[in-house]
């Protein structure tokens, strides 16, 4: 960790009250991301990725709300800015794209409509002035002939185009942080990887750091620089990325890397982590992965594992916890 | 776009050929006009005459193609009942209807959407509550019932209001208008509100559902995401998500607005085209109901295209189905 992180997560509790009691979406999770710096954060669905994303952003969906933590940006906290201030950083200083580009953008309004909206919503550029900024971007993303599809309507453009659109907008202002939840999950494979390399390409020739929410461990290991497996709301263990996909230490991060197929060994049958993660309602005492694990002892039963430096990684596992190993 | 004006435009000759058929059919079975024309006396050869004059011997292919070319030239025949010209009556009536209409449409555009959008925005607010409670009380008291309700509390109790009529009316080269005097537009207040209640909670309770619609979506969620103002999110990009259904209820609403005006000028005596219309049906005077009937089906028809038209103006989508296949990636 050279200098200041850019942002900073510390002990976030993402709460959602519901008619059956407080349920916790995301429990208790630190990290930090540096400037420029790609981080993933990989888990199932429902382990809490996007849910972080949103906090950080401040867009939780009511009821969602963050009952504990802090969220610090260039060590400014930001979590309990008022709306206005807020807004001013989204897009501004933190950027966003979403899962499905068919969706994100809104059919009634030209791309350049969009792009000149937002850019001088957080600039004092003129109509004409912001307008040429939006071609300049839509030829950034690569998007053929921009001067024409500028003016072109979401609804002309294919998903691939449209999430580079996405992009464009997300890019506008130059934030110094992109939050990108899912951004591949809904193209087709082909367009996927061409995606994720513009993503990396731009973030790389304008210093943004990433916040990479996906599902997709090998888009982690072309792009992050860290990464966060997430577990129940959880993080099971974080490090730099190759530690993490060479050297998995938590059992869980183990039993994902074996569910991955790989062209060297194409013999055996790939493994799979038994049982499903569990359900806000009904996470387990001790270590929120202790249904599935192969390799449980009383104390993962009791208590719940805190985050330890194994090496370059923090894992949150008790077989990786010091006194334990010593004792 | 032409080319679907054009479309549209056919559609509504067809719309309109089919309502002229139901109009001449009328004619035909609500009993011979000749009875309702002559005295006892006539005799049968009198009788005959006249059927031959009036046409009514011709095929009725003749007739009908004569009631349609007179139908496009607004000759309606003329009214049993008062001798006159039907055209000419419903001339002098129409302004009245209209301007109720428009007033009434304008006045729950107005309020309603406003109202659909403060509720879908401030769903657990307390003045949403009461405009939802209120709103029920709007759709399911009859019209006849709230016109009487207001004329009581404001003509009778309070006396600020006239009960009844359009008050002064100002002669615009054959147009009479009330909306030039005071009088005249103290006279269209509670007539407009009665009639305009009922649309106003639809459009706000159809705007307040499609306000909760939007405001889950993507777009929405990624509009916040790169820091727009809360105005621009909540009237730029949803309310103006919105607006599809809003014009279809609306323009719908519209022709309902005109065509059930009965009730309304009924009530306050206003002296329009529905109240000409209650009185046609009781005198069994032909001519006239099939002279509101077309008018009606007419302006149910142009409202329509008129919606159809501004559907193209909001929606991009429905533009240009020619360039949608050129993004590719």
């Amino acid at each position: 960790m050279a200098g200041n992180p850019l942002l900073e997560v510390r002990n976030l509790r993402v709460e959602f009250p519901t008619r059956r009691g407080i349920l916790t979406a995301v429990d208790d999770i630190s990290l930090h991301i540096d400037p420029g710096e790609v981080l993933g954060v990989v888990g199932e669905s429902g382990a809490g990725k996007s849910m972080t994303g949103a906090a950080i952003i401040g867009l939780l969906e009511p009821p969602g709300r963050i009952a504990d933590g802090e969220i610090l940006l260039e060590g400014r906290r930001i979590d309990n800015l008022p709306y206005e201030q807020m807004r001013r950083i989204r897009g501004r200083e933190i950027g966003a794209i979403f899962q499905d580009p068919l969706t994100s953008l809104n059919p009634l309004y030209s791309v350049g409509e969009q792009l000149v909206e937002t850019i001088q919503t957080h600039t004092d550029m003129s109509h004409s002035q912001a307008l040429a900024r939006a071609i300049e971007l839509l030829a950034e993303v690569g998007i053929p002939a921009p001067e024409r599809r500028v003016e072109h309507y979401p609804h002309q453009f294919s998903g691939g185009m449209r999430q580079r659109v996405v992009i464009a907008l997300a890019l506008c202002v130059n934030p110094k942080l992109i939050i990108a939840d899912e951004p591949t999950t809904a193209l087709d494979v082909s367009i996927q990887a061409q995606i994720i390399a513009l993503l990396k390409r731009l973030c790389r020739e304008h210093g943004t750091a990433v916040m990479l929410v996906t599902h997709d461990m090998g888009v982690i290991a072309e792009t992050a620089d860290r990464v966060a497996v997430m577990y129940a709301g959880r993080i099971a263990e974080i490090g730099p990325v190759r530690q993490v996909i060479q050297n998995p230490k938590h059992p869980y991060t183990v039993g994902l890397m074996g569910s991955i197929p790989s062209i060297d060994q194409g013999d055996g049958r790939l493994t799979q982590i038994e049982g499903a993660m569990p359900r806000l309602t009904a996470i387990p005492q001790g270590c929120a992965f202790n249904p599935r694990c192969t390799l449980t002892m009383d104390r993962c039963f009791r208590e719940r594992p805190d985050l330890v430096q194994v090496e370059e990684t923090r894992v949150s596992c008790w077989h990786h916890d010091k006194e334990l190993a010593h004792a | 776009m032409l080319a679907f004006i054009i479309r549209r435009m056919i559609q509504s000759v067809v719309v309109m050929f089919f309502v002229a058929l139901l109009a001449f059919a009328m004619f035909r079975f609500v009993g011979d006009p000749v009875h309702q024309m002559v005295g006892i006396e006539t005799s049968l050869e009198e009788r005959e005459e006249l059927r031959v004059k009036l046409g009514l011997r011709d095929p009725i292919i003749v007739q009908f193609g004569r009631f349609v070319g007179n139908a496009a030239t607004l000759d309606f025949g003329i009214s049993y009942q008062h001798q006159r010209p039907v055209s000419e009556m419903i001339k002098e009536r129409m302004p009245a209807t209209l301007e109720l209409s428009l007033i009434s449409a304008l006045f729950s555009l107005l309020v309603g959407v406003p109202m659909g959008v403060y509720t879908g925005l401030h769903r657990q607010g307390v003045l949403s509550k009461v405009f939802m409670t209120a709103s029920l009380i709007g759709i399911s008291l009859p019209t006849f019932l709230i016109g009487i309700l207001l004329i009581y509390v404001f003509a009778v109790i309070l006396g600020w209001l006239p009960s009844f009529g359009r008050g002064v009316v100002v002669d615009l080269g054959g147009w009479r208008t009330g909306l030039l005097t005071t009088e005249g537009l103290k006279a269209l207040i509670m007539p407009a509100i009665t009639l305009g209640l009922f649309q106003l909670t639809l459009i706000m309770r159809l705007v307040r559902a499609e306000m909760l619609e939007v405001l889950r979506t993507d777009y929405i969620k990624f509009a916040r995401a790169r820091g727009l103002t809360n105005r621009a999110v909540n009237f730029g990009h949803a309310l103006k998500n919105t607006l599809v259904p809003v014009i279809t209820i609306t323009g719908l609403q519209l022709g309902s607005i005109i065509a059930f005006a009965i009730i309304t000028e009924t009530v306050f005596q206003w002296p329009g085209m529905g109240l000409m219309f209650l009185q046609a049906i009781q005198n069994v005077d032909i001519p006239i109901m099939a002279a509101y009937l077309i008018m009606i089906a007419f302006f149910f028809v142009a409202i329509n295209l008129v919606v159809d038209m501004l559907y193209y103006v909001v929606d991009p989508r429905l533009r240009v189905d020619a360039s949608k296949a050129h993004g590719h990636g």
